[in-house]
């Protein structure tokens, strides 16, 4: 891999850019891998790029059945937090804004993470009681976090109505500075030319169909280019996770819905952090190119047709209308889903199975996003060791059954 | 937006249904006698098929009553809608 720097890239402007190599190979799969992981987004490729280069394993490949970040990879919003209320969830996802902080320098990629803020607003008392409790839980964490008021709010985002008069007021609201956005191609392309480097083979255009065994335990899996063979198989397929299990004759309690978001034309520099409130059901903020980036609930059945119903788009907008009363005449661009895995606790599953050599990592909902490098990190650790890192021991598949789950939906901040 | 049948009420916008979920599931008639897995299975874990998908819905803003949708997940078309009677059970007598 050659490295980006100021100086390749003054380099290949003298050449016309007509030298650049190709940021990761398209081999053919071999026959066999020791490890195989399902799933070229974010989540894969992390999960390939830690195995390769904290635990030493060499022989991986990510299958993808279309491209690279095709997913939810490339349909999110793009935010990066950590303030979640329970110890377990804000730990993992501590975990994951800390290699967020670095995540530019060790993948000499460009993830444009940009630490703007997050603010989640309170319009009621009871709202106000539940952030204060949060941003506590945070602070013991060792989370950064504050409690702000309605003005603190209105004097750092210009636009935003802080008026007593509006339907839902805005009381307050918790702020993580460390928080913000990252560029969600960028973090694909990032990981997967840095584990690509370390000899990761990124196999694209190629479609698991079945998962095979023998005697209880994983050893491959048929795609539409042929079978391979493999010890261990990571399966990370976010809104298809039940399908995959299904090839493996397990059952997840997992249900995938339809996530919609959407962006406006692009407008010159008009908010600065990024706003997300519960109450009112909508989050926001500007993107690079200027385009208010904008995200809605899921949609309420079931469904993998990667779109959803315009009501669900509708009461997104009025909730931002209701907060930014400035952005009525602004026009809509595009709009788009993704497939969310939801858990009833809305929280991961990262996890050995019943089956030997097979894990799962799934369930992340509407969320997955921001724990992209931290989930890589944990399930990497979980294939290399054959048991879960202390981090992602309570996301196991087990607390389905001995009850312990984690219950993230006053945090998740996407209705369920 | 869907076009949901009510078996009562007719075509109605999908906003005036709440959805309830996989139909078809059976409250286990002793969960005393199940094993802790197999009552996690029970309250938990979902087929949340690709393709055909028995469900449930609800016309909470028309009549409040519960029935059975069956509904294609990636095309979200809707074959048909039936009441929970057991004699319009589909593969049932």
């Amino acid at each position: 891999m050659k490295k980006y720097s100021a100086f390749s890239l003054l380099r290949n402007a003298l050449s016309y850019n007509r030298n650049w190599s190709e940021a990761w190979r398209s081999p053919d799969p071999q026959r066999k891998y020791d490890v195989l992981i399902v799933g070229g987004g974010g989540h894969g490729l992390a999960t390939a790029y830690y195995l390769a280069k904290e635990h030493g394993v060499r022989n991986i490949a990510v299958l993808e059945k279309g491209w690279i970040g095709g997913g939810n990879t490339g349909r999110n919003t793009t935010i990066v937090r950590s303030n979640y209320l329970w110890t377990e969830a804000s730990l993992l996802y501590e975990k994951s804004l800390k290699l967020w902080e670095g995540l530019s320098q060790d993948l000499n990629y460009n993830v444009m993470f940009s630490q703007r803020g997050v603010y989640n607003l309170g319009h009621t008392l009871q709202d106000m009681r539940d952030i204060e409790r949060r941003v506590n839980a945070n602070r013991l964490n060792g989370i950064d976090a504050e409690v702000v008021s309605a003005e603190q709010i209105g004097k750092a985002i210009p636009y935003i109505n802080t008026s007593p008069d509006a339907r839902y007021p805005i009381l307050g609201a918790s702020l993580q500075r460390r928080a913000g956005v990252a560029r969600h191609d960028a973090v694909a392309w990032g990981f997967a030319r840095a584990a690509d480097a370390l000899g990761v083979d990124i196999i694209e255009q190629c479609e698991v169909t079945g998962i095979n065994r023998d005697d209880g335990k994983v050893t491959g899996v048929e795609t539409s280019r042929g079978t391979i063979a493999a010890n261990k198989v990571g399966v990370v397929v976010a809104g298809n996770a039940s399908v995959l299990a299904a090839m493996a004759g397990l059952r997840l309690p997992i249900e995938s819905h339809p996530l919609q978001a959407l962006v406006s034309e692009p407008l010159k520099p008009v908010l600065d952090t990024v706003v997300m409130s519960n109450a009112v059901h909508g989050y926001i903020s500007q993107s690079d190119k200027g385009e208010l980036v904008i995200g809605a609930g899921i949609d309420a059945y079931n469904g993998y047709g990667q779109r959803g119903s315009f009501h669900t788009i509708e009461h997104t907008m009025q909730a931002i209308i209701e907060l930014f009363p400035v952005f009525s005449r602004v026009r809509m661009l595009r709009m788009w889903g993704g497939i969310v895995d939801v858990c009833p606790d809305a929280c991961p599953i990262i996890s050995r199975t019943p089956i030997g050599g097979l894990y799962f990592n799934c369930g992340w909902g509407t969320g997955g996003f921001k724990a992209t490098p931290g989930s890589g990190w944990a399930f990497a650790h979980t294939i290399a060791q054959d048991r879960p890192h202390e981090l992602n021991a309570p996301f196991d598949l087990e607390r389905f059954t001995s009850g312990a789950l984690i219950d993230e939906h006053g945090a998740a901040a996407v209705a369920h | 937006m869907l076009l949901i049948k009510c078996p009562w009420c007719g075509d109605r916008a999908e906003t005036e249904f709440s959805y309830g979920g996989e139909g078809g599931i059976q409250r286990p008639r002793d969960p005393d006698a199940l094993s802790d897995a197999e009552w996690a299975d029970y309250l938990f874990n979902r087929s949340n098929p690709r393709g055909a998908h028995k469900e449930l819905w609800n016309h909470s803003q028309g009549c409040r009553r519960w029935f059975g949708v069956d509904r294609d997940t990636v095309s979200y078309a809707i074959e048909r809608s039936y009441t929970l009677s057991a004699a319009e059970q589909p593969g049932e007598s």
